[in-house]
Order: C-alpha cells, then sequence, then structure tokens
C-alpha cells in the first residue's frame, strides 16, 4: 500500500513538473517515404539553405539513388558549382565567412532531425518573427535570439510576435501572420513539411532500408520460434 | 562409413585433447534441476548478448576512427557509407542496453531465490566484478561516438574522482590524460573498450562458469539437488543440461532476438532511452547541454550520487550501493535460499527494493528539482536499509519449511498461500468464465481444427522429429 502511494505521488510530481509556458512545438507530421516530398524538399534545401548549412554527412549519390534521380536530374536540379556526383553536401560558406556574417558558423544539418526532432526544425522554421532589435531585424519563437536570418520570408510573408504580460515581463507566446509572402500559408506549411522530410530523411537515409527489412528479420524469427517450442517440447515430453 | 572415420577422428582428438571428456562433463552428463523458470534463461542469454557485442564489435572496430577529429564522422560513415553499418551499429547499440537488462534481471532472479547463498558465494562474487567491468566497459563505449552526450556524461563522471580527498584531482587527470575529456581520453578508452575490458569479461566468464559447475546450478527452490541421488549417482531431481536445457535456451534465445529485433528495426533509440538525441550532436567542449544524464542503465547509481548533497559523500554512496551488493552471501543470514520458503517480512523488503531501484532509475534521467531529491533520498534509505537490515530478517521472519523435492517451476495459483493470490484466482476465474474469452476461446478452436492448420502442424511435426533425430546423433 505504502508502495503504491509512493508511486502515485512520483507519478503526480512528474506529471505537475510538466506544465510548460512555452507553446508547445507544431506536429511536422515527417514521412520520409514520401518520396516526391523528400525531392521537393531537397529543391528547397539546395535553394534556401546550402548557400550557408552543409549536409556533410550524406553525398549527392545517395540522394540520387535513394530518390531514383537521374544524375542530370541531380545536376540541373541540386547540384550547384563544381561539384562532383560522390562528394558530400558542403556549403561553398567557409566557416570564417560564417563567423564574420552572423557571429557564428551555420551547423551542418546532416542530424539535426535526429538532435532536436522534426517537430523541433518545422517549428523553428514557422517562428521567425519580426523583432527590430535584432541584427537581421528577425527573433524566433522556438529558438529566441538566434544568429539566423529568415531565409524563407518571401515564400512566407511577415510574421509578427503576440506578447503577453507574464509575471509583469513581456513574453512572446506566439506568432502571426501580418503580410502575405509568395506562398498562400497552406502551400508554405507544405513547403516546410517537404524541407523536415528531407532532412529527417538526410538524418538516417538507412531508415529507407531499415524499416523495410524488419518485417522479414522478424517473420523469420516467429517461425523460427515456433519450431523451437515445438523441438522443446519434444525433448521434453518425458519430463515431469 | 563415414561414421567410423567420425570414431576415428575422434579418437585422434581425445588422445591429444580431452573433447568427449568435456562434451560429457559440462553439457550430456552435467545435471541440472529440472525445474528451472523463465528467470534461469538470462544467463545463457547474457551469453548470447556478449557474443552479439563481441561479432558486431570487431566489425565497427573496422571503420571506426578514435580520434576526437574523426570519430563522430566515422560512426556517420558507419551509418551511411558502410554496407548494412546501420545494423552492426543498431545491433551494438541495442546490445550494450538488452545487456543491462538481462544482467539485472540476472541479479534479480540470485536475490529472488538466494542463489549466491553458500556455496555459491564464489559465482556471486565473479558475477559482481563482471557487472563492474560491464559498467566501465559500456561508460568507456559509450564515451567512442564522440557526441554531446558522451562528451559530457564523460566530463561529470570522470570529474568525480576529483571528489577523492588529497590525490582526487590528478588521478581524475591521470584517467583523462588530459585535463578535460580530450583525445587522449577518446584513445584511451577505446583501447580499453575494445581489448583491455572485453578480455577481463572474458576470463571472468570462464571464472563465473567453472564455480557454477563445481556447486551446480541453483533451482526456483533453493535446494541442493545433489543431497538425492538415484542409485546410478545420478541427482533424482536433475536432468542433463544437453539436451533439455539447450533446446530451452534456444526457444528463449529465439524469442530474446524477435524483441532486440523490433527495437533494432522499429526503435533503435526507444524514444532517447537506448540512443540520446543530443548524441547526435558533434561534442562540442564549449557547449555545455542543458541537462547531462547518463545512460539509462546508470540511472539509479546515479540517483544515489545525486541524492547525497555532500560531492564527496555522493560518491561513496554510490560506490557504496554497488559494494554492498558484493557482500550479499555474507548479509543474507536466512537458513532458507528461496523466496517461496522466506517469510512476509523479507518478500515486503524485497519488493521495497526493487520499487526503490526503479524509482531511483527513473529519477536518474530527470532534471533535479526539490520534489525529485525528497523522493531520490528516500528511495536511497529504502536501497541501503534493504541491504543493510539483511542481517536481521531472520530475527522476525517465520520461514516455511523446505521440501526434500523440487516443486513446480511456477507454482499454480490453486497452491499459493495468501489472500492476495485468491484474488488473483477470482480475477483469472471471472475473465475464465467471460463471454469474451469463451467467445476468443471458440474462434481459435475453429482455426485448430482447421484441415489447413492440422497440415502446418503436421509439416512443423516432421521438421522438429528430424531435428530430434538429426540432434542425437
Amino acid at each position: 500500500m505504502k508502495t503504491a502511494f509512493g508511486i502515485a505521488l512520483l507519478l503526480f510530481s512528474f506529471a505537475a513538473s510538466a506544465v510548460d509556458p512555452v507553446k508547445p512545438l507544431l506536429d511536422a507530421d515527417v514521412d520520409i517515404f514520401d518520396t516526391d516530398s523528400v525531392r521537393r524538399g531537397a529543391g528547397f534545401f539546395a535553394n534556401y539553405c546550402m548557400g550557408c548549412h552543409s549536409a556533410k554527412q550524406i553525398r549527392y549519390s545517395r540522394i540520387a539513388k535513394d530518390l531514383e534521380l537521374s544524375e542530370d536530374t541531380m545536376r540541373r536540379e541540386f547540384m550547384f558549382g563544381n561539384v562532383k556526383i560522390h562528394d558530400y553536401l558542403e556549403t561553398a560558406m567557409s566557416k570564417e565567412d560564417g563567423e564574420n556574417a552572423f557571429g557564428v558558423a551555420p551547423p551542418d544539418l546532416s542530424l539535426v532531425v535526429r538532435a532536436k526532432g522534426g517537430d523541433w526544425v518545422y517549428s523553428y522554421l514557422k517562428g521567425f518573427y519580426t523583432d527590430p532589435k535584432r541584427p537581421f531585424g528577425v527573433n524566433n519563437l522556438v529558438s529566441p535570439d538566434v544568429a539566423m536570418p529568415n531565409v524563407l520570408w518571401e515564400l512566407q510573408g511577415t510574421q509578427e510576435p503576440v506578447i503577453k504580460k507574464i509575471n509583469g515581463a513581456d513574453a512572446v507566446i506566439d506568432v502571426r501572420l501580418v503580410k502575405k509572402g509568395e506562398m498562400p500559408p497552406k502551400e508554405f506549411d507544405q513547403a516546410l513539411t517537404d524541407i523536415v522530410n528531407f532532412l529527417a530523411y538526410v538524418s538516417e537515409p538507412s531508415k529507407l532500408q531499415r524499416l523495410p527489412l524488419g518485417k522479414y528479420v522478424i517473420l523469420f524469427l516467429v517461425v523460427l520460434a515456433v519450431i523451437m517450442y515445438r523441438l522443446k517440447k519434444e525433448y521434453w515430453k518425458n519430463i515431469h | 562409413m563415414a561414421s567410423e572415420k567420425a570414431k576415428a577422428l575422434l579418437n585422434w582428438l581425445d588422445e591429444r585433447f580431452p573433447v568427449t571428456k568435456l562434451w560429457t562433463s559440462q553439457l550430456t552428463e552435467y545435471y541440472v534441476p529440472k525445474n528451472f523458470n523463465f528467470l534461469y534463461f538470462f544467463g545463457s542469454l547474457a551469453i548470447l548478448v556478449l557474443v552479439n557485442q563481441i561479432l558486431t564489435g570487431i566489425f565497427l572496430t573496422m571503420h571506426y576512427k578514435p580520434s576526437a577529429e574523426l570519430a563522430f564522422d566515422s560512426v556517420e560513415y558507419i551509418m551511411r557509407d558502410v554496407d548494412y553499418g546501420w545494423l552492426l551499429r543498431y545491433m551494438h547499440s541495442t546490445g550494450a542496453s538488452m545487456f543491462f537488462i538481462v544482467i539485472y534481471v540476472h541479479m534479480f532472479r540470485a536475490i529472488f531465490y538466494g542463489s549466491f547463498k553458500k556455496p555459491r558465494e564464489l559465482i556471486w562474487l565473479f558475477g559482481m566484478t563482471l557487472f563492474l567491468l560491464l559498467m566501465a566497459e559500456a561508460f568507456m563505449g559509450y564515451l567512442l561516438p564522440w557526441g554531446q552526450m558522451s562528451y559530457w556524461g564523460a566530463q561529470v563522471i570522470i570529474s568525480l574522482f576529483g571528489a577523492i580527498p588529497v590525490i582526487g584531482e590528478d588521478l581524475a587527470i591521470w584517467v583523462r590524460g588530459d585535463y578535460v575529456v580530450a583525445d587522449a581520453t577518446l584513445n584511451r578508452f577505446f583501447a580499453l573498450h575494445v581489448v583491455g575490458i572485453p578480455l577481463a569479461i572474458l576470463i571472468l566468464v570462464v571464472f563465473h562458469l567453472v564455480a557454477l559447475r563445481t556447486t551446480g546450478s541453483s533451482n526456483p527452490d533453493g535446494i541442493e539437488i545433489k543431497k538425492q541421488k538415484a542409485e546410478n549417482g545420478v541427482p533424482i531431481d536433475g536432468i542433463p543440461f544437453h539436451p533439455y536445457y539447450t533446446v530451452k535456451d534456444l526457444y528463449a534465445a529465439v524469442i530474446f532476438l524477435i524483441v532486440c529485433s523490433i527495437v533494432i528495426f522499429y526503435m533503435p533509440e526507444v524514444g532517447g532511452y537506448f540512443l540520446e538525441h543530443p548524441n547526435f550532436e558533434p561534442a562540442n567542449p564549449a557547449a555545455t547541454p542543458e541537462h547531462i544524464q547518463p545512460v539509462w542503465y546508470f540511472t539509479p547509481f546515479y540517483s544515489v550520487l545525486r541524492a547525497i548533497p555532500n560531492k564527496l559523500g555522493g560518491v561513496m554512496a554510490m560506490g557504496a550501493s554497488i559494494v554492498l551488493l558484493f557482500l550479499l552471501p555474507w548479509l543474507d543470514r536466512s537458513p532458507v535460499k528461496s523466496i517461496r520458503y522466506r517469510g512476509g517480512i523479507f518478500k515486503i523488503a524485497l519488493a521495497l527494493f526493487v520499487v526503490s531501484f526503479f524509482g531511483l532509475g527513473i529519477l536518474g534521467t530527470k532534471p533535479v528539482t526539490p520534489t525529485a531529491t525528497a523522493f531520490a533520498r528516500l528511495f536511497t534509505i529504502i536501497y541501503f536499509a534493504f541491504l543493510l537490515l539483511m542481517p536481521f530478517y531472520p530475527s522476525f521472519e517465520k520461514t516455511k519449511p523446505v521440501p526434500e523435492r523440487l516443486a513446480e517451476p511456477v507454482i499454480p495459483l490453486s497452491k499459493r498461500e495468501g489472500k492476495h493470490w485468491r484474488m488473483v484466482e477470482r480475477g483469472v476465474e471471472a475473465v475464465r468464465t467471460s463471454a469474451f474469452y469463451r467467445n476468443v476461446k471458440a474462434r481459435l478452436e475453429a482455426v485448430g481444427a482447421h484441415p489447413y492448420y492440422q497440415n502446418v502442424k503436421e509439416r512443423l511435426s516432421a521438421v522438429t522429429g528430424w531435428l530430434k533425430t538429426y540432434g542425437s546423433k
């Protein structure tokens, strides 16, 4: 009884500590098996992200193979500058240039989804709002005072902060769109999903192999288990 | 003809190496209690995991680079560019966590049935040493991917040496080979992880097994089967290890592999417990993560460390929480071994101990809050109280008479004593008489009677029959 009470108290204390004033992350609905989406995401990544960010753990050739794209398509759509098909996705920006421009070198994005989660990346990319105090005029809801500018503002439009007084201080609790960009909000959300899907794929390309293979391995083991069980029964039938 | 040649070869070998003698003394004429239940699978499962760790580890070292500059990228290289490298890596990382699950159950089994008691004290001591080595092995292995949590986890744990008076700081520097965790640390941890500690583990596994073969296995009743021998000198309640327990353990191994496969293929991170999310960021000595926590299998001991406000006191308490386990054979003074014949006080104490061990484990994965610390302290007190009060349980304990012969592997509900078992029995009865249960049962019986199913069953019997005849040759 005491134990049960202790467990109940323990669970309660965790539940109580889980309440957080910060807005929860948006749901990115990641699906790396949606090849069209991952392809589109690769396009966005090459056009909007790779100017500053690398994804140095993956090669163009691996992307071409996994997304079933020909080398010509890769060259036309994704590979800019003098790069070879087996090269890793390096950015043209040097570390020093990055530090000079932003104060901190833009991080490699190969594993960002595994480190922070797809929902985080999605919410982060959607969380920029105007803030004249920041060097690039924008701040971020998910990652306050981040050095990165809102590279997707042309597509998204302009967002303003929703401010609320918490314990006497102004706090940004949400953002709202005040000026539309080139994409209607729904289309923009899809573009973000595409980017997150691509980054999720880049985080673990072997997932495309891992998930389909699992069922065959487990099916084999289940059949083996049935045989082993019956073999054990057969041997043990005289033991009482 | 072929069998004659085989016999000749065996003779040739036996004259030079005791093949037949080893085979009979260790397997076919090594008599084991016949009532092992599922808690007894975990010793052989530990060997299975050890073999998996060694084999996958060998292939991982072929591609891994133990240098602060290259380590992180080489792991990602294994995950992406090495054929089935991801499978090797997940088998190794899942194996590490499964190893601890298996060992914790194995140790629990020993406490549950009093397996460590006389004459098996040495088996327990070898086993505890193996547990310590396993912890060292896992800790050093966790540094190798050189992610943020690898780095900062190692930083925190090694800095604990600094709490030792006088020599502490120098000792920590000696362990790291640098003032902070750095390339030198990674290199020495790699050497110890792939050569030093595995060798020690293998030797101790041999000691553990030789000692076990000397005393023989205990059993759920805690009776010495050697006391009841038939005229031919074979224990009446003993059966040969091979083929009985080899086939039984094989079955358990396959079930275990199914569980492992589900993890490896569908959830290798297990929600950030087997592989922690911050570890997918390369180690950065300039950026301390918000919340540093060891991997789940260390968290019970980590909680004990954090529960004590003083650093040196915490380190000593953590050390004591493991050292006391070594002393179990001498702390436990009860005349009976198995929980089956022990009194209520021990059962309650053991239940509280298990709850506090889980509680400490859960708390170790959470950030420190005043409530969490209060609970960690409570659980720490229970943990130590269980062990330190052990010598006094027999004075208050009413043990039951131990039978001469073995009972069932799992005692049937109807034979169990106590009100709570009657409640369980009524619950089971209620389910059995429910319409839903009868409905499902009827449907299953209908499937069982289907000719197709009968056909499959016959074929399976043919397979097992063949395996048995082939096996007995």
